[in-house]
């Protein structure tokens, strides 16, 4: 029986793979990496592509992940997997839209929020205003 | 005395309110379980990601980050966590509270301070207060939130700190204590506090692709974001906690304002027989 190794494969929302495995694959960004057992301790980052589990049983798993980081020690492979695609475009927009975001609820004064806000606010008021008077009603 | 019929409506008004918050607090019991699965289930990343940091950071103990540098706060940025609805007891006003104290204590100090939101509820507050500066927000993450809906508002405080606009980053959120309490915290996000460093004591490095300043960098930007994610599920958490308690006092308080209607029906429906009664044996009495 050939030696083994412990692969975590986890994401932020979750923990996806945790087990024993003779071999691993994975794509790292400088070119698709094979880890036996023992293999130096290594640190990288993740392509978005497909990392594959050979466990000692001769099972193949397969996992899609769309970018991370790979830490290797000679007895663990931690995969650090994203949930989302990542690239520096993609995280500058986002950053614009919240930034939108915040200045549009700044703005936007009898904006949409504002008019629920009130709305809830006036049903609230009417409320109150039967409760009271059903309320007299009965003590009279 | 009200009329008989009057109080009747009331009653059944006031049992299909009672219905209405049974069923949010099952709903919310439910949901709480999830959130709180969910919860569990982003700890291994953050411990893992912890540890590669930590590993990094002993490996290169000469290679500063910006993130890991201690700074003089002029200028402090708050990512405060809060709901995107209500009726949840009163879970966002204790967060506004001490986010409100901690604001406070460093604008006293002379540090300006600006704010990113998540949750509508935060928004809708802080727009009324008013004297802050908000600058990134986002709203109905829903009872799942993902990464995804947070890596933008994230990278706008990221990149402030990093052009030096703000010297220090903190997270405001609600942590699950249990079913019944929920505290509001206030934690440092950057520079980032490592405290189990000096367990590492090997001596041996990485081999890094590409570079260890790269590598950090993407590192220590998934750890904030996870932490982020993790303040953003634990709230979930805890609002359902809130709400089920909420909504069975309301459910309760439903229950005996309905006994207490019926009591004053039931003497209003004798009063009316013993009236019609007396009338009859009156009217009898006069032929």
């Amino acid at each position: 029986m050939a030696s083994t190794i412990h692969v975590d494969i986890v994401s932020a929302e979750g923990e996806i793979f945790s087990g024993e495995a003779s071999m691993v694959f994975a794509p790292a960004v400088m070119g698709e990496i094979g880890i036996a057992p023992r293999h130096a301790p290594l640190l990288t980052t993740l392509n978005p592509g497909e990392v594959r589990v050979q466990t000692p049983a001769g099972e193949e798993h397969f996992f899609f992940v769309s970018g991370g980081a790979l830490e290797i020690q000679p007895h663990v492979v931690t995969v650090l997997a994203d949930t989302a695609l990542r690239a520096h475009d993609l995280d500058e927009a986002a950053a614009l839209q919240a930034k939108q975001r915040a200045e549009e609820a700044l703005r936007d004064r009898t904006g949409k929020i504002e008019l629920a806000e009130a709305q809830a606010e006036l049903a609230r008021a009417m409320a109150q205003i039967r409760a009271i008077e059903k309320l007299r009603k009965i003590k009279q | 005395m009200p009329g008989v019929k009057e109080i009747r409506i009331k009653i059944a008004s006031f049992k299909s309110t009672q219905k209405i918050t049974k069923a949010m607090e099952m709903v919310a019991a439910s949901k709480m379980r999830k959130a709180q699965d969910r919860m569990r289930a982003t700890r291994p990343y953050s411990e893992k990601i912890r540890r590669v940091i930590g590993h990094l950071r002993h490996a290169n103990p000469d290679f500063r980050h910006p993130y890991l540098v201690e700074r003089e706060p002029k200028s402090v940025g708050f990512i405060i966590i809060t709901t995107d609805r209500g009726l949840a007891g009163g879970l966002n006003v204790n967060l506004f509270k001490t986010a409100l104290a901690q604001l406070r204590e460093w604008q006293d100090r002379g540090a300006e301070v600006s704010l990113c939101l998540i949750g509508a509820k935060g928004v809708q507050f802080f727009r009324r207060l008013g004297n802050v500066k908000t600058l990134a927000t986002v709203t109905h993450l829903g009872d799942r939130p993902h990464v995804a809906d947070l890596i933008g508002t994230v990278k706008v405080m990221l990149d402030l700190y990093k052009e030096g606009k703000i010297d220090r980053l903190f997270l405001v959120h609600n942590v699950f204590v249990n079913t019944m309490s929920q505290k509001p915290v206030v934690r440092q996000l950057l520079p980032v506090v490592t405290e189990d460093e000096d367990k590492l004591q090997k001596h041996w490095d990485y081999i890094y692709e590409p570079s260890a300043a790269d590598l950090l960098d993407g590192l220590l930007m998934r750890y904030i974001e996870s932490q982020v994610y993790q303040g953003a599920v634990e709230n979930v958490a805890c609002e359902m906690a809130a709400r089920m308690v909420a909504m069975k006092a309301a459910t309760d308080n439903a229950g005996k304002l309905i006994e207490e209607l019926q009591l004053i029906y039931n003497k209003a429906r004798q009063a009316a027989i013993t009236k019609e009664i007396s009338e009859i044996v009156g009217g009898a009495a006069a032929v």
